[in-house]
Formats: structure tokens, C-alpha cells, sequence
């Protein structure tokens, strides 16, 4: 682990102190680049347009914001910077606030969650974020290593386990994953397990012979238990730029995704282009993550995320 | 790798070739368009902007005017742009004058350090380098573990760092081991960390100004967003990196974090990772990169790669098949068997000029396991059929699905992926390619 460590601090400041990090680096801060000025002048939407596209929100999405700023400029709804900052925060929170459904796990049953994204994104920390939140909650909870591919996965997964307390699931290395699963679903009901997360191995979402296998683990699973997955991740990483889209796109479009979990938060990169993936996908943001500690794994919340991108 | 943004700079070259003339409104908007698709590429968004204006300024001037293709003189100004953004020459590691010489990756968590690590061990170990591996990840599950087991499959040798703590103290060593062992390289992969923690920060000059490495490179996620820039920065600043490993480019990551890592730190990308495999590595070609995002494509690198896995007759008449439209399934059979040592066919068919990523190659891409099928089927046809499809009707399907232990569904699934193949290749000598790759452009 880093030192990263000192969790005392609630979620605001650490949120807003991860995405206020950038401040010091090569974006410059929003309020003194535009909300400094006393009036909403067409700099003000350069500037604006610097601002939102260096979060990563893309060119093209950002123009459409700006457009609609403009539009209500021009409407004499924004008379002073401050005004436009508070309706540009309203609007970008209205877009996220339909992606806010954090991930409730029933009591009875089995719950399953696959995880999946491209590679190195977080997926294992994450997991084992995950689960100790859930242990911590008395949701008794397995996991499962179906990172049968990638050298130490296993071992990684396996380390998260002890250190969370939680029951591993695993096969040797490059086994085939749908059999782990199998496994894993058959030890489920037996050990009375309410939670199951499943490790993935990262893949990039064009890689055809790799969805196929990940659609044939998700396909085992419905078979063996009805409704699995019952919830189907996709961790994305904070400092992606545009191709997160691509990646939400595809994993959806070939897997189905019923939530994101946004990583890295806790570093520079603003991951503003989840906001584009919540405007044309409508997919809940269950988590992000900030940091690399156990509890650095925070429920979505969007005016938080919002306040933490523009205070 | 680039395909997303060539394909957006072909339509707004294809515009400007479309003109007879070049004045200054349609410089303008073609650069307009140039803007959009290097942001939506994640070029920074400051080196987009420097970028355009220096086009701009070379563009907008009489030679261009006067010249007798204006359009092709855009493409030439923006190609030679890009070019000298993405480093000119492209630069090997200079390891001489050390023994055994230090290399050590840096970068952000999750970038591939270790991946690349063996990666350019193994590019070492074929240069006749006798390499040591090194882990100081003390804080990552099983990171070491992960070089350990990825350093063997290579053959290299390995520090185990297993039993200490300190990731100065394991360099300390390691470097110590390597030299009585004899080995001339050492690779020290290092933990990933952001760059904006003081502390893993220093942890990582500290070992820099203990061990003084020959290399020291940036590895960093073809996929980065905006942030590159500051990342890069950062630990240029402290480390003052020699340079940068582009990793994950065999996405469909459209890359320009490439252009801004390079504009940013002034170190030249030496190595590109394509793909999960260790031998899935390149050196990177900024000239042919350039060519590549403009949608020249990449065919010289196609033909150095096919000639490190089979000769250069065989890849010669590879591409003339493809190009010639004369693609037999014997042809088929044969450049099956020589994916395997080459690569998949999807990014062979990424390097063919105008064939980006193509969504009906989904169907034709066989996993390992299918290899295996395909070419028994073929091996059950007769050389007729394997010249001339056309004749393989129901009775003779039934035959070759007997004669190789298959189903009828097989031999048909096998026919319907070469003709779509073949169809898609006749598409390509025809200029077709463009069409098929738009209609799978997720941001149109």
C-alpha cells in the first residue's frame, strides 16, 4: 500500500482535495481562470472551453455546453460570472444525478457482481474495496478470480482476500475463467455467501476473442443462477480521455453494463468524460475510487463530484 | 492504434483535395475540423492550439495558394507537424559504457510497467543482452510475483525482492547481483504511483541518485486523456526522464496523448506495446506514425513485422494477394497458420493503408482454439475448392465436414467469414475501405 493512508479526513475534503490537486499543475483553478472576472464576456467562454475540455469532457460535448451557457447568457439569465458557474454546475449536475444509483445488494439470495474493464484500470483494488465495505456491512462476501490470464492476478486477488477477510474462489493459472465461475457459483450456495464478486481479466474492448470469453463467463453464470450477473461493472479509469466512451460503449454493446465505477479519482485527471458516458448511456454510477487505501472507495455522489470539479 | 483520428482527418483532407483551390476561409475550416479531431484524439488541449496556429501560418501563404494541389500541401504542412511533434528520428536506448546498465520504468498505477518491463527485456535479450529483471514494488498484491513468473516465460534472469522492504535498498542490490552474475542489463520496475505524491515521488529520485540509470523511461497509457500532460511533466521534472513507452496501442484509443507527452517533456517515445503478448512490442516510428494518422497507413511496418516471422517473399505476396483480390482459401489456410507467429489478423489488417478497425473482421478473427478447426476443414477440401469456393456446394460441405471430424454448420461458418473477408478486401483495393469503417465510427 502507499502512503495514502490517513483516512481520517471525511469524504468532502478528500474528494475535493484529489480534484483540487490539479490546481497546482497544469490546469489552472476555474474560479480564478474565470469567475475571476467581473463580467460573462466571450474570453469568459474561452476560457470555459480551456477549462471543461482539459477535464477531459471532450471538444464536442463541451460545445454543446457552451452553446447552451450562451444561449442563457444571451437570455439575460447570467448576469455575472458567479450566475453562469451556478447554472453550468445545475446543468452538469442534472445530467449526472440520473447516473446516481448507488448498488444495493438484497440480504437474501446470492448477489452477483462481475467486474470488468480494460486493463489497469483498478479492477482488483477495487474489489477489494469492494468487499471490505460489504464484510463491514455484514454481507457475507466471496471472491472470485477469474483473472485466470494475467501473471500474479491470482496472488493479487489472493493477498485482498486475507487482508479483507473474505473467501477466494480460484483455479491455477490459465484455467479456463467460465469453469471458475461454475465453481464458484456451486461454493456460493453451499457457504452461504450473499455477495460474489468476480475478477476479471483486463481486456481492451476490441479485442473480439476476449469479449467472447467474457460473454461466455456471463452466459454460465445465467445458467447456473438465475438473474447472474445480477450486476455487471465496468471500472474506467479517472485518467482515461475519450476513449473511456469507446470502452463504455463496447463492453455495453457486447456485454451489457449495468454500472460504472470511476478510478483514480485521487489524482489530477478529473475524469470528466464520465459525464459524457452518463449523458448519451444513462448507466448508474455506483463508486469512485480515491485513493489506494481500504476505505477510499466512495458511493457516487454527483453534486459532490460537481462541487469537487468546479470549487 | 490512430484509426479513429485518421479517419477524421481523411474526410477533412478529402474535403480540402475536393477544391481546386486553397484560400484562406477553406485553410480555416478544414483546421477547424483538424481542431476538433486532435481534442476528440486527447491532444492536449494547449498543443492543439499551438499546433493549429503554426499550421495555420504555413499554410495561409502563397506557395500554398499557387501551388497546383493546395489540399495535398495542407496534408504535407500537418503531416511534417505532426512528425516533428511525435520526435523526428526515432532514438534507441544508449546503454554503452555500463556494465551492467540501469534501466528503470516509471509511471502512473496501471500504465503497464511490468508488462513493458519484460517487453523490453525481451527486445534486449534478442539484441544478444543477457538481462536481469528487478522488482521495487513493495506496495502492489503480488507484483512482484507478477515479474517473477512473466521474467521466466523469457528466460531472463531475476532479483527476488521479495524479503526487502526498502525499493531503494532492493535496487541497491539488484544492481550488485547483476554485476556478479554477469549480466550486462538491469531492468528495475518501479511502483506505480501518481505524481503528485511527494513522498513515492522522492522514493523514486532517491533511487535515480543512488543508481544513476543509463535509461530512465516514462511509461505511459495510449489512452490518457488531458492529464498527460501534467503527469508527464511532473515526473520529467524530477526525473528528467530519457523516454517514454507508449502502452495499450492496439486499442482504438485515437493516441494523442503521444503528441503531448512528446511536445511536454522534449523525450522522443522510443517503444510502442501492442498487444498482451511479450513479443507484441515495437519501436516507435513517428514518421510512420504521422503516415498512419493520416490515413497513409502503415505498410512498412507490416512488412518489417511479417518478415521477423516468416520471409519477405511470403509477406510480399501476402499484400499482393490482399490487394490483387486473389485470396484463395489455401491462402486463407496459409495466413492462419502464420498469425499465430505474427500477430492477430486484426492488427495486420490495422497496418494495411485504410483499414482501420473494422467491425466485420469480428466474424473472420478465429480465437486459438478455432485455428485448429479451420485448418482441418481446409485440409479436407480438394485443391479445387480450395481454389473456387463457388463449387462447394451442399454434398461436397457434407464431405469436407465429415472428412475433418466437423459439423456442416462448421465448414459453412468457415465459407461465410472467408467471403465476408474476401469481400471486405475487394472493398479495400477498391477505395471501399473508407465506407466500412465509417459505418463503425462511434463518434459521428
Amino acid at each position: 500500500m502507499g502512503n495514502n493512508n490517513n483516512n481520517t479526513e471525511g469524504f468532502f475534503s478528500r474528494l475535493k482535495q484529489g480534484l483540487s490537486k490539479t490546481r497546482k499543475g497544469f490546469v489552472k483553478n476555474v474560479d480564478e481562470m474565470i469567475f475571476g472576472e467581473k463580467v460573462v464576456s466571450r474570453n469568459l467562454f474561452e476560457d470555459l472551453e480551456e477549462v471543461l475540455i482539459m477535464a477531459d469532457l471532450g471538444p464536442a460535448f463541451t460545445y454543446d455546453l457552451i452553446e447552451e451557457m450562451k444561449y442563457r447568457a444571451k437570455r439575460k439569465e447570467l448576469e455575472s460570472p458567479e450566475a453562469l458557474k451556478q447554472i453550468l454546475k445545475e446543468y452538469i449536475i442534472t445530467i449526472l444525478e440520473k447516473s446516481e444509483q448507488p448498488l444495493e445488494i438484497p440480504r437474501d439470495g446470492i448477489f452477483t457482481i462481475m467486474v470488468l474493464g480494460v486493463n489497469g484500470t483498478g479492477k482488483t483494488t477495487t474489489i477489494g474495496k469492494m468487499a471490505h465495505q460489504y464484510i463491514r456491512n455484514g454481507i457475507p462476501t466471496m471472491l472470485v478470480a477469474a483473472d485466470t490470464f494475467r501473471a500474479a492476478a491470482i496472488e493479487q486477488l489472493e493477498i485482498w482476500s486475507k487482508r479483507v477477510n473474505a473467501p477466494l474462489i480460484k483455479q491455477k493459472m490459465g484455467a479456463d475463467p467460465s469453469a471458475v465461475v461454475f465453481d464458484a457459483l456451486h461454493a456460493a450456495t453451499s457457504r452461504k455467501s450473499n455477495a460474489m464478486i468476480i475478477d476479471t481479466a483486463g481486456r481492451l474492448h476490441t479485442k473480439v476473442n476476449l469479449m467472447e470469453e467474457l460473454k461466455k463467463i456471463k452466459r454460465i453464470m445465467g445458467r447456473e443462477l438465475e438473474g447472474a450477473p445480477h450486476e455487471t461493472l465496468l471500472v474506467v479509469d479517472a485518467t482515461t480521455g475519450q476513449n473511456a466512451l469507446s470502452q463504455a460503449k463496447m463492453f455495453h454493446e457486447e456485454i451489457g453494463i449495468t454500472g460504472l465505477v470511476l478510478t483514480k479519482l485521487d489524482g489530477t485527471a478529473k475524469g470528466g468524460i464520465v459525464i459524457r458516458i452518463a449523458k448519451e448511456m444513462n448507466i448508474p454510477i455506483r463508486y469512485i475510487g480515491i485513493g489506494e487505501g481500504l476505505d477510499d472507495l466512495r458511493v457516487f455522489k454527483s453534486e459532490d463530484y460537481v462541487n469537487a470539479l468546479f470549487d | 492504434m490512430f484509426e479513429n483520428l485518421t479517419e477524421k482527418l481523411d474526410s477533412v483532407f478529402k474535403k480540402l483535395k475536393g477544391k481546386g483551390t486553397l484560400d484562406e476561409e477553406s485553410v480555416r475550416e478544414a483546421l477547424k475540423d483538424i481542431r476538433m479531431a486532435l481534442l476528440e484524439a486527447d491532444v492536449n488541449f494547449k498543443i492543439t492550439k499551438s499546433f493549429i496556429e503554426d499550421v495555420r501560418e504555413r499554410a495561409v501563404g502563397r506557395e500554398v495558394l499557387e501551388s497546383i494541389t493546395p489540399g495535398q500541401q495542407v496534408v504535407k504542412i500537418v503531416h511534417d507537424r505532426l512528425i516533428e511533434l511525435m520526435g523526428g528520428d526515432s532514438s534507441h536506448l544508449r546503454l554503452a559504457n555500463r556494465f551492467p546498465a540501469p534501466i528503470m520504468l516509471v509511471g502512473l498505477q496501471g500504465c503497464g510497467k511490468t508488462t513493458s518491463a519484460v517487453k523490453i527485456a525481451r527486445h534486449l535479450m534478442n539484441q544478444k543482452r543477457s538481462v536481469s529483471l528487478v522488482s521495487a514494488d513493495v506496495y502492489r498484491p503480488a507484483a512482484i510475483e507478477q515479474l517473477k513468473i512473466l521474467g521466466e516465460t523469457i528466460g531472463a534472469g531475476f532479483f527476488d525482492s521479495t524479503m526487502i522492504n526498502d525499493p531503494v535498498r532492493i535496487c541497491v542490490d539488484a544492481l550488485s547481483d547483476a554485476k556478479e552474475r554477469g549480466y550486462d542489463t538491469l531492468i528495475i520496475d518501479t511502483a506505480g504511483r501518481l505524481h503528485i505524491d511527494t513522498e513515492l515521488m522522492n522514493e523514486l529520485k532517491k533511487i535515480k541518485d543512488i543508481i544513476n540509470p543509463a535509461e530512465i523511461l516514462f511509461v505511459a497509457d495510449a489512452m490518457t486523456g488531458q492529464d498527460a500532460v501534467s503527469t508527464a511533466e511532473t515526473f520529467n521534472d524530477l526525473l528528467d526522464i530519457d523516454g517514454v513507452m507508449l502502452t495499450k496501442m492496439d486499442g482504438d484509443a485515437r493516441g494523442g496523448a503521444a503528441l503531448s507527452i512528446k511536445a511536454v517533456t522534449g523525450k522522443p517515445i522510443k517503444f510502442v506495446g501492442i498487444g498482451e503478448k511479450i513479443d507484441a512490442f515495437e519501436i516507435f516510428h513517428p514518421d510512420r506514425m504521422a503516415s498512419r494518422i493520416l490515413g497513409h497507413g502503415d505498410v512498412l511496418t507490416l512488412v518489417e513485422k511479417a518478415q521477423m516471422a516468416f520471409d519477405e517473399k511470403a509477406a510480399r505476396e501476402l499484400e499482393k494477394k490482399i490487394r490483387k483480390d486473389s485470396f484463395t482459401l489455401e491462402d486463407f489456410r496459409t495466413q492462419l497458420l502464420q498469425i499465430r507467429k505474427m500477430g492477430s489478423l486484426e492488427d495486420l489488417m490495422g497496418m494495411i493503408p485504410g483499414m482501420g478497425k473494422i467491425k466485420a473482421m469480428k466474424n473472420v478473427t478465429p480465437d486459438e482454439k478455432e485455428f485448429v478447426k479451420i485448418i482441418a476443414i481446409i485440409d479436407s477440401m480438394t485443391k479445387k475448392e480450395r481454389i473456387n469456393y463457388r463449387i462447394i456446394n451442399g454434398q461436397r460441405r457434407k464431405r469436407i465436414a465429415r472428412g475433418s471430424g466437423t459439423t456442416v454448420q462448421d465448414v459453412n461458418r468457415l465459407l461465410k467469414n472467408y467471403i465476408e473477408m474476401r469481400k471486405m478486401m475487394k472493398k479495400l483495393t477498391r477505395g471501399g475501405a473508407k465506407y466500412l469503417k465509417r459505418s463503425n465510427f462511434p463518434f459521428k
